[in-house]
């Protein structure tokens, strides 16, 4: 026991004799017991002496400043104490000091005390001549006990009648015996069926090998990746090593650990049979007849039409093929001769060109300029046509009570009528396209707008009409095409193409494209079948018999479609995109209605500088060779024959 | 309106599968009780097709299992078994806690233990299917085997598996069925044709263990409770095949030659019989004792003319493989006693040598050092002070080397101190587009027959005239530069250079030659694909991309071995022009 030191000098017990005397000369000993003195607070005395008496409190209580004097003045300082249960400091004699130094120390409290003295055994093992105890053995201890006897003679009998047997020595080692040898391989478990086997580990390659080929040990970058990797993503598990002989290969370090791995491995992993495609990669692509064997096509860029100064946006071919327009974003619309590459003509037009269309018919040839429609003659080639053409401008008679149209018609005179202008539509928006009908008489213009119903307008040359077709708006349209052949009307918007029949003034068809946004739209000559190009690089084709889905799906291009176009004798398609070339594809379409459209791409015509990330602007077909123009945002028209 | 409310996840792939927590709970066994039986019945979780439906439209991560298993496990005796023994601990444990010493010893005595026969039995049906299994057996218990006796695992478990391993060295060595080796980093790998099977396992270097805190021993020790049972089966079967007697016994001959020698500084004699028989320098008893195995001729059936190949194919297979298991059959070895004696002495005794090394190293070794007639001596130190002229001195790669050859290989590469050739990987077989290491190729014109000593000094030879190349290379520099010096001294001196124009070259495709047309046949075949390629279904496009980009990948890979090659030879014989250079 080790008492605290205040509760020693408090008690005063335990204290040696000397100690004791010097103590009792003024022994004011509180006799409360040990009691929290925290109960004689409110009271002037701590507690009462040996007599019964009342120890009073000291009168003045120390504070700290008289604390901190006394630490600095008085020398006995460290060795005095406070007495909670007399209130009084004690200073601590020497001896008391002592004691404390020694119990601090572990030592006994007595000085005296000698702690290694000579054990003496009372008993020895040593048999003595006179033992401890002389009690006699009792009598049980020489006579057989009856209980016990009883007890073994049962044992005995069992042991005799076999009820107890020896214990068999247990077998530590298994035994082994032919486990298989009435094997039936039919007596399979059904979920043995199911049973997936655990794929074997991997074999080494030559990099595990200790003395490795140079080339498989990796160099000093490879090594700092390698390290730096997480474990999952490492290609190898372990580091190539080179040993010069096998006496300096060390111990594998994560031996244990990979086994450990393998056989988490084995009960943990979920296992499941993958079927692995072993397919020759030839095997995949489509068996298609050779472009050699589907001449004629355009192969190779022969001419280039140079002359704009800005970004050609629209560009159609005289009915003759011996003429080209173009319009574009310098404000002019050219005449090229198409043979010679010569630009015969240039018209200041007053604003950027969106879309360019030569009359099927005679030579008018049809501008859309901003918000107006221009209506230009040519004046080349045969002075037959030209006068023909503008007779038949003339011949128009107005009729007697004048309706409220949604274009203003103008004729066109003076220095205009001598540059070629004809007439005049103003259009309340801006126009993006127009499109001639096969006739040559009616004129379909676009004016792309959400809001309102006011988006696409049919125009009639001969009488100066002009029609709305549609009472309500079904999205923004994009473009809009004349059936060939037959009173339909083909509106293309975002994501849909609407065919509507203009005899009956009903939709009859809407194709869903699976476009995100369609760009431009060709109708095959025959009428049954159509293109789509789309900013999302996809064309699509459709057969009209067949269904409203794209029949075939192309994703040949790298970037957005600006423009498609069919050839009017050859069973030609040609495209061109965002990234500079135009694909020509060979579209058969068979009059046997069993069979389906054979699209086969045949060529993919490069020429064309991509500016401001834009390539091929339009594609037109030459209407009677197989050659195709195209127009870039690089300010050149090309002629690929 | 009738019929009953259709509840979701009462049907369909969610009846299908139990969470581990819920079959741990069917069964009424611990975790660590479950994942037991899993090890031992073989049964693994499943990854549900639909996650979310089976887990009742949570995405928690969980395991599944299939209900199937998980009511198949249901009436697994051992199941109870493990309950019994969960008593018996708490048994135990009552008993020490009053101090019943005679209690406790009872309870130890009737300890519940169970055997795992019938779980073998059931999992592989058939004795092919266990055969199948066992590379992972294997490995388990040479590692095992390999442990100290101290801690980690009962010390019955490793006495067990180095038993089973000795027995399996040694129907190896008898069946001659050891097929390649590999010596690795990791351990030493070894394959066995085993029954048809091909049983490829690996083996640590014999170097203590640093045992990791992170490995959960007690899953290693199920694993390796089960291998060790089905282990046992499958060397009784083995052993039965091959008419040996098993647990196996030395040939009585061997054995009084063995005993001949200091029997009794070994200590026990059961310890010993283990240990003469990891020797394996000795032949094993027979049931029937027959003279010599007959060679097991395929025998000839006539049929028609395309099998009639494949027959001879076979049949060159099959001499082959007769030859390969006599590769060493007449050759004496001695062992130093820095090599690794137990798995040099178990590939050469596979392939027919003789094996000895010194006694002091082990029990079991048949002649001296001083024996003339030995052959080879396999040493793997950089010099030895007494050579015996008529031996050769090699080292261990040699013999792994010539084993996967299945020739012996020259052993000029392999003497003392010699830098060894690098050793290749038997495992890899390349496909055409894989990167193939020189010293393969060099190795297949051996085994076909040719001669590479020729070819070397054709290299010497090439190197030679490359240098004299180079030397004209550099000649010509020098004459240029000496050129271009001069005319640029010219122009200091004012003078005006005499422009001259040189006919161009006309290049071999814009003439109409015959590699012009090749060359454009090649182009159009190439735009041809290109053109189909452009019109390939989304889903047969997404395919062929991705083998292409594996393909790319392949070469890539190749390629940089290649570059990586080059550049070590090219500084290898830098260095060598450099001695070379420093010696003159």
């Amino acid at each position: 026991m080790k008492p605290r030191v205040s509760n020693l000098i408090g008690r005063q017990t335990p204290c040696p004799q000397v100690l004791l005397n010097k103590v009792i000369e003024h022994d004011i000993r509180n006799t409360v017991g040990n009691v929290p003195m925290e109960w004689y607070q409110d009271y002037p005395h701590i507690g009462y002496n040996l007599d019964g008496k009342k120890i009073f409190k000291p009168i003045r209580n120390k504070d700290e400043l008289d604390e901190f004097l006394d630490k600095m003045e008085n020398p006995d300082y460290w060795r005095t104490v406070h007495d909670k249960t007399t209130a009084s400091d004690i200073r601590l004699t020497d001896e008391q000091v002592d004691l404390v130094h020694r119990l601090q120390k572990g030592q006994f409290g007595d000085v005296n005390f000698n702690e290694y003295e000579p054990s003496v055994d009372f008993f020895t093992n040593e048999v003595m001549i006179h033992p401890v105890t002389n009690r006699p053995q009792d009598k049980r201890s020489f006579i057989p006990s009856l209980i016990e006897k009883e007890k073994v003679s049962k044992l005995v009998h069992a042991i005799k009648m076999g009820w107890i047997k020896p214990r068999k020595p247990k077998e530590t080692t298994p035994q082994y015996y032919d486990l298989w040898a009435k094997e039936d391989p039919n007596a399979i478990l059904g979920r043995h069926k199911m049973h997936v086997p655990a794929p074997k580990m991997r074999l080494p390659g030559h990099e595990e090998s200790y003395n490795p080929p140079p080339e498989y040990l990796l160099t000093e970058e490879e090594r700092l990746v390698w390290e730096q990797q997480d474990a999952e993503d490492r290609k190898l598990p372990f580091l190539p090593q080179k040993h010069s002989c096998l006496r300096a290969v060390p111990a594998f370090s994560r031996f244990i650990h990979e086994r450990f791995e393998r056989c988490l491995d084995l009960y943990l992993c979920p296992r499941q049979r993958k079927m692995r495609v072993n397919v020759n990669p030839e095997d995949l692509i489509p068996k298609l007849p050779k472009p050699k064997d589907l001449q004629p096509f355009p192969t190779t860029m022969s001419l280039v039409y140079r002359g704009h100064t800005s970004l050609v946006r629209s560009i159609s071919a005289s009915p003759t093929g011996q003429w080209l327009v173009s319009g574009s974003d310098d404000f002019t619309v050219r005449f090229w001769e198409v043979n010679t590459g010569r630009c015969m003509k240039t018209l200041e037009v007053g604003g950027a060109v969106k879309s360019v269309a030569w009359n099927p018919n005679p030579a008018v040839c049809l501008v859309a300029v901003e918000s107006t429609v221009l209506l230009l003659n040519p004046s080349l080639g045969d002075r037959l046509v030209v006068s023909s053409t503008d007779q038949l401008i003339t011949s128009y008679e107005p009729p007697e009570e004048d309706k409220e149209q949604a274009v203003t018609w103008a004729l066109s005179e003076g220095p205009e009528h001598n540059k070629g202008h004809r007439l005049t539509l103003t259009h309340p928006k801006a126009v993006k396209q127009v499109v001639w009908h096969g006739k040559g008489d009616y004129l379909s213009s676009v004016m792309p707008d959400n809001s309102s119903n006011l988006q696409v307008l049919i125009h009639q040359v001969s009488k100066r009409r002009t029609q709305n077709p549609f009472r309500k708006s079904k999205g923004l349209v994009q473009c809009v095409s004349f059936h060939p052949l037959r009173p339909y009307f083909f509106v293309a918007t975002q994501r849909y193409v609407r065919i509507y029949n203009l005899i009956k003034q009903e939709l009859t068809k809407k194709l869903m494209t699976n476009c995100k946004w369609i760009s431009s739209m060709a109708i095959h000559p025959g009428g049954d079948n159509l293109i789509c190009g789309s900013y999302d690089c996809r064309l699509a084709w459709f057969d009209l018999d067949l269904s409203t889905k794209p029949y075939k799906m192309l994703r040949h291009h790298k970037k957005a479609l600006r423009g498609v176009a069919f050839h009017r004798n050859y069973p030609l398609f040609a495209s061109g995109a965002d990234d500079g070339s135009v694909i020509v594809c060979h579209g058969m379409v068979y009059n046997d209605l069993l069979q389906n459209p054979l699209i086969v791409p045949v060529k993919v015509l490069k020429g064309h500088q991509i500016t401001h990330d834009l390539g091929v602007l339009d594609v037109t077909f030459h209407p009677t060779q197989p050659w195709v123009f195209s127009s870039g945002a690089d300010a050149t028209i090309r002629l690929f024959t | 309106m009738g019929g009953l409310q259709k509840k979701k996840y009462e049907r369909g792939s969610a009846t299908n599968y139990i969470t581990r927590n819920k079959a741990r709970k069917k069964l009424q066994l611990s975790l660590a009780d479950f994942r037991r039986l899993c090890i031992l019945k073989g049964i693994y979780p499943h990854e549900p097709k639909h996650k979310k439906k089976v887990n009742k439209g949570s995405t928690a991560p969980r395991t599944f299992y299939l209900l199937k298993d998980i009511r198949f496990l249901l009436h697994e005796p051992i199941v109870r078994k493990f309950r019994e023994y969960k008593v018996f601990v708490r048994k135990l444990r009552k008993a020490y806690g009053k101090a019943e010493w005679t209690g406790v010893e009872r309870l130890r005595d009737n300890k519940p233990g169970y055997k795992l026969d019938h779980i073998i039995k059931e999992r592989y049906p058939t004795f092919i299917d266990a055969l199948r299994d066992i590379d992972d057996a294997l490995s388990m218990c040479f590692l095992f085997s390999t442990f100290a006796r101290t801690g980690k695992c009962h010390v019955q478990t490793i006495t067990l598996c180095r038993r089973l391993t000795v027995e399996w060295m040694n129907y190896v060595v008898t069946s001659r069925s050891l097929r390649k080796v590999f010596l690795s980093i990791k351990g030493i790998y070894y394959q066995a044709e085993v029954l048809g099977q091909l049983i490829t396992w690996l083996v640590p270097y014999q170097f203590a263990h640093d045992h990791p805190t992170d490995v959960d021993y007690r899953v290693m020790a199920t694993f390796t409770e089960m291998y060790t049972t089905l282990f046992g089966f499958i060397n009784f079967r083995l052993y039965q095949t091959l008419n040996l007697v098993y647990p196996p016994k030395l040939d009585s001959k061997a054995e009084s030659e063995l005993k001949a020698e200091h029997e009794e500084d070994y200590a026990m004699d059961s310890e010993s019989y283990l240990e003469k028989l990891s020797a394996l320098s000795a032949s094993l008893a027979r049931v029937v004792a027959t003279a010599e195995e007959e060679e097991n001729q395929l025998d000839h059936f006539p049929t028609e003319g395309e099998d009639l190949e494949n027959m001879q194919a076979r049949e060159k297979e099959q001499k082959e493989q007769e030859a390969q298991k006599r590769l060493f059959e007449g050759l004496k070895f001695f062992l130093n006693r820095e090599v690794p004696r137990e798995s040099l002495a178990f590939i050469l005794r596979c392939f027919g040598a003789e094996v000895s090394w010194d006694k002091s190293l082990c029990i079991g070794g048949t002649y001296e050092v001083t024996d003339e007639t030995i052959t080879h001596q396999i040493v793997d130190r950089p010099d030895m002070d007494k050579q015996y002229i008529n031996r050769y001195y090699i080292q261990p790669q040699w013999v792994f080397d010539s084993v996967n050859a299945k020739m012996r290989l020259p052993v000029e590469d392999y003497f003392l101190g010699t830098t060894l050739p690098p050793h290749l990987s038997p495992f890899v077989e390349e496909k055409d587009g894989d990167y193939v290491p020189p010293e393969k190729l060099k190795l297949m014109a051996l085994q076909r027959g040719e001669n590479p000593v020729q070819e070397e000094e054709e290299d010497d030879d090439d190197e030679e005239e490359e240098e004299e190349d180079e030397e004209e290379e550099e000649e010509e520099e020098l004459t240029e530069e000496k050129n271009l010096k001069k005319m640029e001294d010219k122009r200091a001196q004012g003078k005006t250079l005499a422009v001259k124009v040189t006919p161009g070259k006309v290049k071999p495709w814009e003439t109409g030659s015959a590699g012009n047309k090749v060359r454009l046949e090649q182009e159009e075949k190439a735009e041809e694909k290109r053109l189909a390629i452009m019109m390939m279904k989304k889903k047969e496009k997404y395919l062929y991309d991705k083998i292409m980009f594996g393909k790319k990948r392949t070469t890539r890979e190749v390629n940089k071995l290649t570059a990586k090659r080059k550049a070590h030879e090219d500084a290898s014989k830098a260095q060598k022009k450099q001695k070379k250079a420093k010696k003159q």
